[in-house]
């Protein structure tokens, strides 16, 4: 068994208006500080393969298939054995 | 020194066109002029292989209050004091890499046109062309993803969506078209200009931040043809809806600002066709600094922010005193205005990083993109389809009634509820007749008048005869204002080819600019905005000549309307345009039947403009007067599917009687045009028949309404049975 975590994010140049709205929120709530900011999607997904290749290639397609949109999106995942 | 093949190809420029700049500037551009020129002299924004044909098209009508071509829309007088300002813009290649954002932006695109004139958006249709959906998951994809992207988008900005086509053919398999139609309402004649009026006006940047969307969009993706995707990926952009919203409420009301003299929308090209053009109509030069302009990105070149297609932005030309009141207003939206440039006398684009000048161009070479006029004769390959016989193929091996069924459930025929209902039709609470029925029509709140409008073009009669294919574009157009009870006003035209440097495509060209022009004229109505989209291809293939027609038409009582259901047991059900049921085999030329049951397009499709107003005209009558029950032209499918919409829609059988010929495919199915089915008590069939007398329109009495069954001579399938294939048609072909 393996668990993915997934990291989702819109690629550096795609306009990111829900990042954009969370910064305006944050400003008003105070935080000054603020440069910049974009929102992404995490998910965790438990596979259960026995052999890491296996997993690695199962959450590679399901990333380019779904929970990434790879025209605008770009993603990354740490794959470790769970019991 | 000479510039490169490479950057030639980047802005899609031509060696020859490279050389007429030089030719016309007396020197060689610069990099950043460069960039501009591609932009500018792109099909998309410079209609360098449209305009001499675009010149062809009718502009005249006593209700144009703004002539086609003077502004970013034509606009109608629709009398009160109320003006309507409407447009189609294609977004087909975006809409081919990333389809939800794709069709967003598309949606997003066109309402800023229509409220740059100052009008409030209240409609928008949409016309979809994808390939054949059955067991083909890249077009679901892009059917899910477009449709999805129109929701989003159109749901969030509050503007109702109420009509359009959904229609498939493996023509427009590698290509799609998203066409996205916007109406707008203008009230009190307030229609804004997108021209500065005096030397010293200042351009005031607002909305969104600029970003590296969607460079070379004009010139990258809709000048040449489309087919490495990944390559073009920098240019995808990504719509917000909301900030949309909030940019149509606050530019409507800065237009009430006294010293806001002009308004344009930040297009295809972004600021460098938006503020040239600008300077171009108000005749006077403009001086920009790019350093001013608001950024999402740190490191862009000036080259970049003056291409950049970053959604959601306007230009407003305000007079000095104005420019704090504009920008409190604009805070009070929580929305950026900044002064980027300002008009003076002369006729140069400056262009300034900070107090760096990067370029200084004269705007009139920018603007006069090269006109290429062409006339091509007919391509032998038509000349060939056209002169087989579309009955050729013979009765398929199945019963009339099994044909119907399947005919009900093809997704071109099948109902497009699945689609519709993703979209809010009734925001603004004015829509009358809904999406699903010829036309939708809304009404005019403080009026008793209503407005109906609708989308037409069968691409496959195109294909076969662009010249009468476009014809019946406009005229199926029309029958479906006609159908709800309305007098067409004006037409917005949305013309998708392919490659235009080839002979086939220039013929398609030549050819549907002239049936248009020739059906407005018959019809008495203007072309009051319009969109070329060229080099929709794949793999070396042309999609069909699609040229869309918006039609807009005007009801004068709002509650005179009809719909396409059938309403009482009992009825007659008349044909409208013949005096015979059945149609002859001919008319099975480019028909949805032949292309379902034998995959072919062949055949001369034929108009007869002279009959078809006459037949619209007798339609209107019958609705004004409220002596029909129903009404719902003939079209994909023909008559047996027409009636079976009306049956269907209704919730009533149908029968018509007369026993049906040796070739019954064409009898149902053929696509004969100038034909309208209603339903009228039969107490009402001697007024119906003196009324078509006078108009010399032939009817006939082909069937009545009721029972639980739809019949055709000896075929007959229960309603159910019918009803289930028409509505699940769609979803079953596009899913899975």
């Amino acid at each position: 068994m393996f668990l993915a975590r997934i990291r989702v994010s819109l690629k550096p140049t795609v306009n990111d208006p829900q990042g954009k709205t969370i910064a305006q929120a944050l400003g008003r709530l105070g935080f000054d500080t603020i440069d910049s900011l974009r929102a992404g999607k995490y998910f965790e997904v438990r596979i259960d393969e026995y052999d890491r290749a296996a997993a690695e290639k199962k959450v590679q397609a399901m990333c380019t298939q779904l929970l990434a949109n790879p025209v605008i999106e770009r993603f990354d995942f740490d794959l470790d054995p769970v019991s | 020194m000479p510039v490169s093949q490479e950057t030639l190809d980047e802005i899609a420029l031509s060696r020859a066109e490279y050389e007429a700049i030089v030719d016309r500037l007396g020197r060689e551009p610069g990099n950043l002029e460069l960039g501009l020129f591609g932009a500018l002299w792109s099909e998309h924004c410079g209609y360098k292989h449209t305009k001499p044909l675009l010149r062809r098209l009718p502009g005249e009508s006593n209700r144009l209050l703004v002539a086609p071509g003077a502004e970013n829309a034509g606009v109608i007088d629709i009398g009160d004091g109320f003006a309507i300002a409407m447009k189609i813009e294609s977004h087909n290649h975006p809409s081919a890499v990333e389809p939800l954002q794709g069709a967003a932006t598309g949606v997003g695109g066109i309402v800023r046109d229509i409220f740059a004139m100052g009008a409030r958006p209240i409609a928008l249709l949409d016309s979809l062309r994808f390939g054949m959906p059955q067991d083909n998951a890249r077009v679901q994809f892009l059917v899910h993803g477009v449709v999805g992207g129109i929701s989003w988008y159109g749901n969030c900005i509050g503007v109702p969506n109420v009509g359009g086509e959904t229609w498939f053919d493996k023509s427009y398999t590698g290509n799609p078209l998203v066409n996205a139609m916007c109406v707008g309402l203008i009230e009190n004649a307030n229609i804004v200009s997108a021209t500065a009026k005096k030397p010293g006006d200042l351009l005031v940047l607002v909305g969104a931040d600029t970003g590296r969307d969607g460079i070379h969009g004009a010139s990258g993706l809709a000048s040449r043809t489309f087919e490495e995707q990944a390559e073009m990926r920098s240019a995808v952009q990504v719509g917000n809806p909301f900030l949309e919203k909030v940019l149509i409420e606050a530019c409507l009301e800065a237009i009430n600002v006294p010293g806001v003299n002009g308004m344009q929308d930040c297009g295809a090209a972004g600021l460098t066709s938006a503020a040239i053009e600008m300077a171009e109509r108000s005749g006077m030069a403009l001086r920009l600094d790019v350093s001013r302009v608001p950024r999402r990105e740190e490191g862009m070149t000036p080259y970049e922010v003056m291409l950049s297609e970053s959604q959601e932005r306007m230009l407003l030309a305000v007079e000095e005193h104005a420019v704090p009141e504009i920008e409190a207003l604009f805070e009070k939206w929580d929305l950026d205005a900044t002064v980027i440039g300002h008009f003076h006398a002369g006729a140069e684009v400056e262009i300034y990083d900070g107090e760096t000048p990067v370029s200084e161009t004269p705007i009139e070479p920018l603007t006069s993109a090269p006109e290429y006029a062409f006339t091509a004769p007919k391509p032998e390959w038509l000349a060939k389809l056209q002169a087989t016989d579309p009955a050729a193929p013979g009765l398929p091996p199945v019963s009339p009634a099994d044909a119907l069924l399947k005919m009900l459930a093809s997704p071109n025929i099948a109902s497009k509820r699945p689609v519709f209902r993703q979209y809010d039709h009734h925001v603004q609470t004015n829509t009358v007749v809904e999406p699903g029925g010829d036309a939708a029509v809304l009404r005019l709140k403080g009026t008793s008048r209503a407005i109906a409008v609708t989308t037409d073009c069968n691409g496959r009669l195109c294909h076969l005869d662009p010249r009468t294919g476009a014809q019946i574009a406009v005229a199926e157009a029309c029958r479906n204002l006609a159908c709800v009870g309305a007098e067409p006003l004006a037409l917005t035209d949305g013309l998708n080819f392919g490659d235009p440097e080839t002979a086939s495509v220039q013929y398609q060209l030549v050819e549907s600019i002239e049936g248009i022009t020739e059906a407005a004229n018959a019809f008495g109505i203007p072309v009051v905005s319009g969109n070329a989209s060229l080099y929709n291809e794949s793999a070396g293939k042309a999609i069909y000549p699609t040229p869309i027609i918006g039609a807009l038409g005007l009801l004068e009582d709002a509650t005179k309307h009809a719909k396409i259901a059938f309403r009482q047991q009992g009825d007659a059900i008349v044909l409208l345009g013949r005096s015979a049921p059945w149609d002859g085999p001919g008319t099975l030329a480019g028909s949805e039947f032949n292309s379902v049951f034998h995959d072919v397009a062949t055949g001369l499709p034929s108009m007869d403009l002279n009959l078809e107003v006459r037949v619209q005209q007798l339609c209107r009558n019958l609705v004004r007067a409220g002596l029909v029950s129903s009404a719902h032209d003939c079209s994909d499918g023909g008559l047996a599917v027409s009636v079976a919409e009306s049956a269907i829609t209704g919730g009533l059988g149908a029968s018509v009687t007369s026993a049906l010929p040796d070739r019954w495919d064409a009898a149902l199915f053929g696509e004969g045009q100038s034909r309208i089915v209603v339903s009228l008590p039969e107490s009402e069939l001697a007024h119906l028949k003196a009324m078509a007398t006078e108009l010399d329109v032939p009817v006939s009495v082909i069937g009545s309404v009721g029972g639980d069954r739809l019949t055709f001579g000896e075929a007959s399938v229960p309603l159910t049975k019918a009803a289930d294939a028409w509505e699940h048609g769609f979803e079953r072909a596009t899913t899975g």
